[in-house]
C-alpha cells in the first residue's frame, strides 16, 4: 500500500514553472549573440590584426593610456563568455537579473562589433562615449515629459510638435534677447502648445493619440512656414542666429581620469538633465503631489473620491510636461548648433515615446534607455566617418530598429499608467 | 412621433436651417472655412508689405491686408483649378495647344490628388479597423522604390505584363510595411503609432542606402535607373500633361474598398473590431487576425500610392526626403470621416491645394508649409466639434433615438 502510494508521489509530474519559455528564449538570444561574434567577426579577422581602443575623450582631458590588444583572441573571449552566459540562462536562469545580464551580452556585442571594425586601426571609445551622453539629452528630457504626462493618464504624443516649436522660439528669441531669454521663451512656448493638448483632450475629452497628432502636424508645419519666411528676407536673418552654451568644465569633477570628460565637461543642458532626472524621481515617488499625480494615472475615479482633483492634476502635468519639452527642444538650438533648421528634431520626440516606455514610466529608467538610442546614435555617426564595412544609412535606423525591438517587450512587458489615455469623466450622482 | 404633433408647424425655411445647422456636411464646410481665414490672417500677419501699408495708416493696412488674402487664395484657386473663363473659351476653339494649357492646372491637380487617394483610402481603412497608420510615408517610400526596382530591373517585358508587375511589387512592399507593426500590435501589444513612426525612417534611411548603392545608376549618382518604357503608366494626354491611370486605379480602390468595408463580411468584421475589439472577440470574430490584415492592406494601399507616382510622374528614385503625402493623408481620412467614397473628394481637396500653393508660392512668396498649417487648423476644427459650435452657435446634432 505505502508502496504504491510512493510510486504515485513519484509520478507525479513536475509542475510546469512559470516563465520557463522565457527563461530558455532569454538564453538562446544570449548564446546566439556569442555564436554571432564567433561567426560574423572571429571568422573574419586576421590573427595578427590589433585593435586600439582610444580612451582619451578629447575636449581638453587627462590623456588616459589606450587599450589595445589582438583582436581574434579578445573577439573569441568576447564570443566565449555570451556563451557561457547563454548556456547558463537556459540551463538554470539569473532569474531578476535576466534583464542585467541581458545588457551585458548586449555591450560585449556592441565591443566585439566595435574591435572587429576597427581592426588594425583604432577607435577613439571615450570620445563616442562623450558624443553618446550629448545625444541622450533631448531624448531623456522628451522622456522625463512623457513621463509626466502619461503617469497622470494623460498619452502625450505632441511631444515632437512640442520639441520643435520650442526649438524655434528659442533661436529666434535667443538671437533678439540672448540664450537665457530664449531657453525661457522655448519653456513658456512649450508649456502653451501643453495647454492647447490639454484643453483638446481633457476639457473636449478629444481621442488624446488624434489631439496630439493635430499638435504635431500643426507645429511642424507652423515652424517650417516661420523658418522659411525668415530665410526669405536677407534683412531677417539676424533672427535665426542664437548662438549656443559654451561648454562648462566642472572644477573638480571633469578632472576624473576617462569618466570625468565624459559626464562633467559639457554645457549647461547636460547639467540641467542630471538636476531634473533626480529632481523627478524624487517628486514622482517620495512627495505627496507626486502620489496625487500618479493616482490620477492609475486609478482617477478612486483619486476622485479622495478629494483630488482630476481634471487641474491633469492639466497641471500635460502643461508640465509641455515646458519640459519645449526646454528639450532648446537643446537643439541654444545646445548644439545655435539656429534653427527645418524638422531639425527628426522624430526624437517619439523615440523619447520609446524610451519612457523601455523605461517603465520612471525618469531613471528613462535615462538609462535614452543612453542606449544615445549611443546608437554616436556609433552611426562616428562609424561612417571611420568607413565601417557597414553602410552608414543602415547604422543609422539603429536607434528605430532597437525601438520597435523593445516596443515588442523583449525587455518585459512594461505596464502602463492603467488610466492613460482614457479621458476622465465624472459620474453624475443621480 | 408624439412629440411632432405637440409642436406648431414650423415654416420650411426654419426646419431647412435647422437641419443644415445640425448636418455634418455644413460642420466639414465651417471647419474648412475657418482653417482658411485663420491661414488668411497668419499670412498677412507675417507678410512686410502689409506691415508697410500699416504704418500709412489704419485702414490702407487692412486694405492691404484683404489684397494679400484676395490674391493669396485667387493664385491659389487658379493653380489648382485654373481660369474658367479661359477653360470656356479653349474649349470652343478646338486649339488642341491652348486647351491642353488651359486644363493643365486642373489635370495636374488630379496627378498630385492621386497619392492623396491611395494612402487617404489606407488611413482611412486603418481607422475604422481601429489602428492609427501614421507609417503611411513609409510605406508608400517602399512601393516607390520597390516598384522602380521592378521598373527598371526586367526589360523587355510588354507593358500588360510589366506595369501590374510593377504596381503588384509596389503593393506588396508597402504590404510588408504595414505588416510588421501589425503583427507587433497583434501578438505584444505594443502601440502601432510608434512602431509606424520607426518603420517611417527605416524606410527612409533604407531607400537612402539603395539609391547611394545598390540600386545607383552606374552613371548619374545618387539615383535609381530610369524605369523602362513598358513599365510606365500609360498617360491619356500629350507632354506636358502628366495625367495617367493612376488616377483611375485610385479610384478604382477607394470604390473597392468602400465595397469590402460596406458590403462584405470581412468589412463588418473590421469596422466591428475597429468599434469593439472585445465584444468582436466575444462574438467569434479573430481580432489578432484583423487588425494584422488590415494594417497590412492599409500599408499595402499606400505602398500602390508610391508605386503609381514612380509609375506615373517620376521615373526614378532621386532623393529620400519626405514627401509629406503620408501625413497628409492623416487629415484626409479625417476630413472624409474615413469614408472611402468621402476621402476620394477630400483627396481632391488637398491635392488640389497641393498644387495650387506652388503657383501661390510664386506669386505672393507665401511659403507652401501653409497647407500643412492649414491642415492642421481643419482637423483641429473638425476634431474639436465643440469648439466650432460654440464659435458659430450651432444645435447638438439631433440623437435618432431618445432614451
Amino acid at each position: 500500500m505505502a508502496n504504491q502510494r510512493n510510486q504515485l508521489i513519484k509520478k507525479k509530474v513536475k509542475p510546469q514553472e512559470p516563465g520557463a519559455t522565457r527563461r530558455i528564449v532569454m538564453g538562446a538570444v544570449i548564446l546566439l549573440f556569442g555564436v554571432f561574434i564567433w561567426f560574423a567577426f572571429s571568422r573574419n579577422i586576421g590573427a595578427d590584426t590589433e585593435t586600439i581602443f582610444v580612451l582619451t575623450p578629447g575636449g581638453g582631458a587627462e590623456t588616459v593610456p589606450d587599450v589595445q590588444f589582438n583582436t581574434l583572441r579578445g573577439l573569441n573571449i568576447f564570443a566565449g563568455i555570451c556563451a557561457a552566459l547563454g548556456a547558463y540562462q537556459i540551463a538554470v536562469g539569473f532569474k531578476k537579473y535576466t534583464n542585467v545580464i541581458l545588457a551585458v551580452a548586449g555591450g560585449i556585442l556592441t565591443i566585439s562589433f566595435l574591435a572587429w571594425g576597427a581592426g588594425g586601426g583604432s577607435i577613439n571609445v571615450g570620445g563616442m562615449l562623450r558624443v553618446m551622453i550629448l545625444r541622450s539629452v533631448p531624448i531623456t528630457l522628451g522622456a522625463l515629459a512623457g513621463v509626466l504626462s502619461e503617469r497622470a493618464g494623460v498619452v502625450n504624443l505632441a511631444i515632437e510638435g512640442m520639441m520643435i516649436s520650442g526649438a524655434l522660439v528659442a533661436a529666434i528669441v535667443g538671437s533678439i534677447a540672448g540664450l537665457w531669454v530664449g531657453m525661457l521663451a522655448a519653456i513658456v512656448a512649450g508649456g502653451l502648445t501643453a495647454i492647447l493638448h490639454a484643453i483638446l483632450s481633457i476639457k473636449y475629452r478629444i481621442d488624446q493619440t488624434i489631439s496630439g497628432t493635430i499638435i504635431n502636424i500643426t507645429s511642424i508645419g507652423l515652424t517650417s512656414y516661420l523658418v522659411t519666411k525668415i530665410l526669405q528676407n536677407r534683412d531677417l536673418h539676424y533672427l535665426n542666429d542664437s548662438g549656443f552654451f559654451q561648454p562648462i568644465h566642472l572644477p573638480v569633477l571633469s578632472k576624473i581620469p576617462f569618466i570625468g570628460p565624459i559626464l562633467f565637461s559639457h554645457n549647461i543642458y547636460i547639467y540641467f538633465m542630471y538636476i531634473l532626472i533626480i529632481l523627478l524621481s524624487v517628486i514622482l515617488f517620495y512627495t505627496r503631489w507626486g502620489l496625487r499625480l500618479r493616482s490620477v494615472g492609475e486609478h482617477p475615479k478612486a483619486a476622485d473620491t479622495l478629494g483630488v482633483n482630476v481634471f487641474r492634476m491633469r492639466y497641471v502635468a500635460v502643461i508640465l510636461s509641455g515646458m519640459m519639452a519645449g526646454f528639450a527642444g532648446s537643446f537643439f538650438v541654444l545646445g548644439s548648433i545655435g539656429y534653427f533648421e527645418q524638422q531639425m528634431t527628426a522624430g526624437r520626440g517619439f523615440i523619447s515615446l520609446a524610451a519612457m516606455i523601455f523605461g517603465k514610466w520612471t525618469p531613471i529608467g528613462s535615462f538609462g534607455a535614452s543612453l542606449l538610442f544615445g549611443f546608437a546614435e554616436a556609433l552611426a555617426t562616428n562609424l561612417s566617418i571611420l568607413k565601417f564595412p557597414i553602410p552608414a544609412e543602415l547604422l543609422l535606423t539603429l536607434p528605430y530598429v532597437i525601438t520597435m525591438v523593445v516596443l515588442a517587450g523583449v525587455v518585459g512587458r512594461s505596464r502602463g499608467p492603467a488610466a492613460a489615455g482614457i479621458p476622465y469623466e465624472k459620474e453624475s450622482l443621480h | 412621433m408624439e412629440k411632432q404633433s405637440k409642436k406648431e408647424k414650423k415654416s420650411v425655411v426654419k426646419i431647412f436651417v435647422e437641419e443644415l445647422s445640425r448636418s455634418s456636411f455644413v460642420f466639414i464646410l465651417l471647419a474648412i472655412f475657418s482653417g482658411l481665414v485663420i491661414g488668411g490672417v497668419l499670412a498677412a500677419a507675417t507678410t512686410e508689405d502689409v506691415y508697410e501699408a500699416f504704418r500709412s495708416s489704419f485702414g490702407e493696412g487692412i486694405l492691404e491686408s484683404l489684397n494679400l488674402i484676395w490674391e493669396t487664395y485667387s493664385s491659389l484657386f487658379t493653380g489648382s483649378f485654373g481660369k474658367p473663363a479661359k477653360m470656356v473659351t479653349a474649349l470652343f476653339s478646338g486649339d488642341r495647344d491652348l486647351i491642353r494649357e488651359a486644363y493643365k492646372p486642373f489635370l495636374e491637380s488630379l496627378v498630385t490628388s492621386t497619392p492623396y487617394i491611395f494612402t487617404g483610402v489606407a488611413i482611412a481603412l486603418g481607422f475604422q479597423a481601429g489602428v492609427f497608420n501614421i507609417g503611411a510615408e513609409g510605406q508608400l517610400f517602399m512601393g516607390s522604390i520597390m516598384s522602380a526596382w521592378a521598373g527598371f530591373t526586367f526589360k523587355g517585358l510588354p507593358p500588360i505584363i510589366h506595369v501590374p508587375l510593377a504596381l503588384g511589387i509596389g503593393f506588396l512592399a508597402g504590404a510588408l510595411w504595414g505588416f510588421i507593426p501589425g503583427w507587433l500590435k497583434a501578438k505584444t501589444g505594443a502601440h502601432e503609432v510608434i512602431n509606424t513612426i520607426m518603420m517611417n525612417y527605416i524606410a527612409f534611411n533604407l531607400t537612402e542606402f539603395l539609391i547611394g548603392g545598390p540600386m545607383q545608376d552606374p552613371v548619374d549618382s545618387f539615383k535609381t535607373p530610369l524605369i523602362e518604357e513598358s513599365a510606365k503608366l500609360p498617360r491619356l494626354f500629350a507632354d506636358p500633361l502628366r495625367f495617367n491611370v493612376g488616377f483611375f486605379i485610385a479610384i478604382g480602390v477607394a470604390v473597392l474598398t468602400w465595397y469590402l468595408l460596406y458590403k462584405t463580411t470581412w468589412g463588418f468584421e473590421v469596422r466591428s473590431v475597429g468599434l469593439n475589439p472585445d465584444a468582436s472577440r466575444y462574438a467569434g470574430i479573430n481580432a489578432t487576425m484583423i487588425t494584422i490584415a488590415s494594417l497590412a492592406l492599409s500599408g499595402a494601399f499606400s505602398g500602390l500610392g508610391g508605386a503609381s507616382i514612380m509609375l506615373g510622374v517620376t521615373f526614378r528614385q532621386t532623393q529620400s526626403l519626405s514627401t509629406g503625402y503620408g501625413f497628409d493623408a492623416i487629415a484626409v481620412a479625417l476630413l472624409a470621416k474615413n469614408h472611402p467614397i468621402g476621402v476620394i473628394l477630400s483627396a481632391m481637396l488637398f491635392g488640389f491645394m497641393r498644387h495650387g500653393s506652388r503657383l501661390m508660392q510664386l506669386k505672393t512668396g507665401i511659403p507652401i508649409d501653409i497647407i500643412s498649417i492649414l491642415q492642421g487648423l481643419i482637423i483641429f476644427f473638425l476634431a474639436a466639434p465643440a469648439i466650432i459650435r460654440t464659435f458659430y452657435r450651432l444645435k447638438e446634432p439631433k440623437k435618432e433615438f431618445e432614451e
